[in-house]
Parts: C-alpha cells; structure tokens; sequence
C-alpha cells in the first residue's frame, strides 16, 4: 500500500504497473456489468477524477491552493459548445484540440499573472480571474447563451474520426457505452501523463519547491518558471476534462465557470487526499457518487456534503486513500512516516 | 440630474453594506489570518433572522419597536460565530491554512441548508420598516428615507470600528495580536479569548449588514455567496485587514457598479474583478494593507 503514498519509497514503473492492473481489469469490466446509469456516473466520476489529478499536480505537488480552476474546466467545457454552436463541428477529437489549445492559451496567461505570488494571494488572484470569465459567460448571453448554456447534443458527436455516431433512435445506451471507453482510455493517459511527470526529475523539482522554495532556489531551480509551468499542465488537464463533461452533461452554463466549482475540484482533492498521488481520482469517483446520491436522497444534500468536508477536514486531514494508508501501515505496525506532516514551511506571517 | 442623485445615493446605500460585510472579512483576516469564505453566508443570516423576527413581530407591535428589533440578526450571527469559533477553526490553527479556507468552505453549505432548513426557501421581507418611514422628493422622483437611515448607520459603524480598533485597551490588544501573536502570547494577552472575540465581531458586523439590508431588499437563498464575492473584490482592493482600505474599497466598488450598470451593463461585473485582480498583481497587499 506504500504506493499511495508518493515519495516514500523508489517505485519501478512495471511495480506500479502490476498494482495497477486489477484496477484497469474492473475499469474495463464495469460496464459490462452494470447498467448505463452507473456506467454514465463512473464516466462523470472518471471525468472529474481527469480534473483532480492535474487540479493536484498545483495543490498536492506544487503547493499552491488555486481557487480558480473552474476556469480551466469551463473553458475546455465553452470551447467546444462554441465549436458545435457557430463552427458546427462534430468531432469529438476537434473539441479536444481545440479545447486544449484555448485552455492552454488562457492557462499561459493566468499562469503568467498567478505564479509571482504564493499562499492566499494566489488564492484569490486565481478566484478573481476565474469569475472574470464567470461574469462573461453569464452576460455575454448573445454569445454564450447566459444562464440557459449552451446545448450540445451526444447526437451530432462523432468519436474516432466518425468511427462511431449515435444518430438514430435509442442510441443514449449506445453512446453510453462507447464513450466510457472512450473516457477511459483518456483518463489511462492522463494517469500516465502525470505519473511520469511527477516522477521525473521536473516533477521532483516541483516537490522541492513546495517543501522549501528558498532552498529550491538556491539549487538552481527557477521557481517562478517551473511552477508556471506546472500552472499550464495542471490548467490543460482540468481543461481536457471539461471538453470530455460536455457531451455527457449535454449542456454548458456559466455555474460550470462559477467559483463554487472551483470549490468542488479542491474539495473533490482534499477528500481522496492532496498527498498521494492517487488522491484525488479516488477523491473524485468518490464525491461524484456521494453528490448523486445525496442529491437524490434529500433536499439538504449540500448541508450533507458540507458536513462530509467539515469532518474530513477536522479528522482526516490526509483524505481517504491517506487514512486508508495509515490503517493498512498500523496493521502492518510499520513505524510508518507521519503522513499529515505540514504540506509547506510554516513561515511566520 | 435627478437620476445623478438617486444613482450617487444608491451608491452610498450600497457602499455602507458592502463595507459592513468587508470590515468583518478583514477584521477577522487581519487578527486570525483567516480567509472566511462563509463570511457572505454569515451576511445572509443576518439578513434572515432579522426579517423573520420582524416578520413574527409585525402587526402587533409599532413601528419603533420594531426598529429596535433590527439588530436581533447582527446579535444571532455573532452569536453563531461565538459557538462555531472555539469548535471547528481553534483546533485547526496548528494546521496549514488551506484547511481553515475549506472548512469555511464546507461551512457555507451546512449554514446555507440550515437556512433553507428554518427560513424555507421563500424570500422574506421587512418591508414594513421601509413603508414606514416613507420617501422623500429628489426633483420629480422619489427616494426611500430608510435607505438613508442604512447609509448612517453604515458610517456610524465605521466609526464605532475605528474607535474600537484605535482607541479602546481592547483595540490595542487586537492589534498586538494581529501584528505578532507569539509575542501578544508571551505578554500574557489570552490570546485564544481575542481570536473568539475578534471572530464574533467581524460576524456581528457581517450579520449587521444583513440585518440593516433586508428591509430594502428580500432575504433569498444564495445572497451570502453572491455577496461574499464582492466582498472579496473590496478587501483585495483596499488591502486585506484594514479597516480603511475596506471603506474605500466598498466606496470604489459601488460607485463603478452603478455606473456599470449605467453605462456598460454586459462588463460590469468583469471589470469589478479586473480592478481586483490589477490592484494585486500591482500592489499584494492592496491599497491600505501592509506586508
């Protein structure tokens, strides 16, 4: 189990590979067990999960709290309701490019802006921008359709070059099933993006810097430049799984760009746990389907996700996949390494 | 010109609470270092019990009674922060701050469902306190009075702020505080009883503002995050943790507000956070905050 928790240990990649391989085999199976309903949330789950990870590579390895990535995703989500609203475009491989390129775009130049500063600063610099574009989606409502979106219809998509299409009657189920696929293989390259990224001699470099930047500094690294460049790779992965939400949610509106969401993504981070690498998919899967459930259990769901984050945030400060961890280590009785360690210098304000 | 007028006392109406709400978000950052995202929730639930408790009271009792009703919701928010200070944020303070930001975070869903939970999710109004003071001419058009009455009690706010902050022995504690806790520690200030007291104020004045707006504009479900967002561009732009930069910052939000909403209504909002996101890339610290 000491794979979840990253840094502890040198792991070879076909280790991690092997670790890996029964959780892909479930992936791969699930839908042909289940029904579309839970094969559609565990797309949303996978989505998200997309999101978190690259949200993390900021929070978790960086040690930046942006509250601004509702950007990123909303972008990637708006790019491609315009290219089907005013390009008419049907492939699903056009919106990704195209998403990607105007979030890489905004990310560089948020990215540019954010990065001289640190703590809260960066915090609400990040906020600020987000709603920036939050305010013109809502007003732009010539363009963007204001608070009734943007509709984009799984009919009209085409995945693969044209590959598949879901015209036709009863072609949701369809759909469905091809596009988890389709998110899966995404989500595994994503995964495996960012594992290398971390694991390299970038990634760690980014770790120093989260742990002591002066020192960092002194090593050579340039810290400004490298956490830019973490800004935009975490931006274009939150951005990609904006691009994916769309079609499955079928409609784009601002409250995707508002800052409650950028809340969720941290939320979704900090419940699978911001210290491991594994953290925020399972964080992501998890508060997807605790948020269905709960929305459709009780009219006071949010007061019930709200007290799901209060306690996990007083209790369980390394999230689940950190609690977990520990219990497995105790079990062990392992003199494990203190995973709630601070995630920075704690510098005197 | 009369349109001018009511727009410039619009904007003063406007400003008082906005710099209600902000004062209690810089307060308690400048004290306790902490970014409050529940403090416009806190604003909503002033805003609530006032005119529920109004609502309850109206029709039985006159209308001087029930001015004096007014600040039932500012006292319950501070009330409420009393009990939510010592149980979820002391034990967190050890802890980097990210954790306090989403416990906030988190605080904001819970208080918007207990709302939602006691309140129903109708609008509530106190606008018998409104009706009854009635209005007054400006050049053809008229004006409500109560909303005057709002824009003194905002500046009489401020000054009770200021003199609280600036010259009572308790002001000088929470600067100390404020500026070097360790060293506030080692002098014997208890430091835990200012940050209880620190967190209260700042939701009474929050709740404060809730209380004093409701009567002009319905109490609904969401105003608190809507709020805290504007909020959010004041104390950026006038400094977090100052007093002075809050009552500026609420000055200068409201007044390119209004002539947003005049002028270019479609970036209004855009060009609130621009000014936002421009004064912390240029100055950090905001226009009154220091380092």
């Amino acid at each position: 189990m000491k794979l979840l928790g990253f840094g502890t240990e040198k792991l070879s990649i076909r280790r991690a590979l092997v670790l890996a391989a029964p959780v892909v085999l479930v992936l791969v199976l699930i839908p042909q067990v289940f029904d579309s309903y839970q094969t559609q949330l565990l797309t949303y789950g996978l989505i998200f999960g997309i999101a978190a990870l690259g949200y993390n590579l900021l929070l978790g390895y960086t040690g930046l709290l942006s509250f601004g990535h509702s950007a990123f995703f909303g972008l990637g989500a708006y790019s491609a309701a315009f290219m089907v609203k005013y390009l008419g475009v049907a492939s699903m491989e056009v919106y990704i490019l195209g998403g990607l390129l105007m979030t890489g775009i905004v990310t560089a130049v948020f990215g540019y802006l954010c990065v001289g500063y640190t703590r809260i600063f960066f915090g609400i610099l990040t906020l600020a921008l987000s709603q920036v574009l939050w305010t013109l989606a809502y007003k732009f409502f010539w363009v963007t359709g204001g608070t009734d979106g943007i509709r984009v219809p799984y009919r009209t998509m085409t995945l693969l070059g044209g590959m598949f299409d879901f015209s036709g009657p009863r072609s949701y189920g369809r759909f469905i099933s091809v596009y988890y696929y389709y998110v899966l293989a995404l989500f595994f390259a994503s995964v495996a993006i960012l594992w290398m990224i971390v694991h390299s001699p970038f990634g760690k470099a980014l770790q120093a810097i989260r742990d002591n930047e002066v020192r960092a500094r002194f090593l050579g690294i340039g810290v400004v430049r490298y956490r830019w460049i973490a800004f935009m790779i975490s931006g274009l992965f939150t951005g990609l799984a904006g691009v994916l939400w769309v079609p499955l949610n079928g409609l784009v509106t601002p409250e995707i760009l508002y800052w409650q969401f950028s809340g969720e993504i941290v939320f979704m981070t900090v419940l699978g746990g911001f210290r491991s690498f594994t953290g925020p998919i399972v964080g992501a899967v998890v508060l997807n389907y605790l948020k269905t459930y709960a929305i459709a259990s009780t009219e006071y769901w949010q007061a019930a996700l709200g007290i799901v984050l209060i306690v996990l945030v007083m209790t369980l400060p390394t999230g689940l996949v950190g609690g977990v961890s520990k219990l497995v280590g105790k079990f062990k009785s392992q003199p494990n390494v203190p995973a709630d360690a601070p995630v920075k210098e704690a510098s005197g304000s | 010109m009369d349109i001018l007028i009511i727009q410039f006392l619009n904007s003063i109406f406007y400003a008082s609470i906005l710099f209600l709400i902000a004062a209690g978000l810089s307060l308690i950052y400048g004290v306790m270092r902490i970014v409050n995202l529940a403090h416009g929730t806190f604003y909503a639930l002033g805003a609530y019990v006032t005119a529920w408790a109004i609502g309850k009271a109206a029709g039985h009792m006159n209308i001087a009674v029930l001015f004096l009703i007014l600040p039932v919701g500012a006292v319950a928010v501070a009330a409420a922060g009393l009990l939510i200070e010592p149980t979820l944020f002391r034990p967190l303070y050890n802890r980097p701050e990210e954790y306090i930001l989403l416990l906030t975070f988190g605080l904001t869903f819970v208080l918007e469902d207990v709302m939602r939970f006691l309140f129903g999710g109708m609008p509530l109004t106190a606008g018998v306190l409104m009706d009854g003071l009635g209005s007054f001419p400006v050049m053809g058009l008229k004006y409500p009075i109560y909303n005057l009455l709002v824009t003194g009690i905002g500046a009489l706010a401020a000054l009770c702020l200021w003199a609280f902050v600036y010259r009572t022995r308790f002001g000088v504690i929470l600067r100390a505080t404020s500026q070097d806790r360790r060293m506030a520690e080692a002098l014997g200030i208890d430091v835990r009883r200012v940050y209880m007291m620190a967190f209260a104020l700042g939701c009474f004045v929050a709740g404060l503002g809730g209380a004093i707006v409701v009567p002009a504009q319905a109490a609904v479900l969401g105003m608190g995050v809507d709020a805290l967002i504007l909020a959010f561009v004041v104390v950026v732009i006038g400094g977090l943790g100052s007093l002075e930069g809050a009552l500026i910052g609420a000055l200068m939000v409201s007044f390119v507000r209004t002539a947003g909403i005049q002028f270019f209504p479609e970036i209004e909002l855009a060009v609130l956070y621009l000014i936002a996101a421009i004064v912390l890339l240029v100055k950090p610290t905001g226009l009154f905050g220091k380092a």
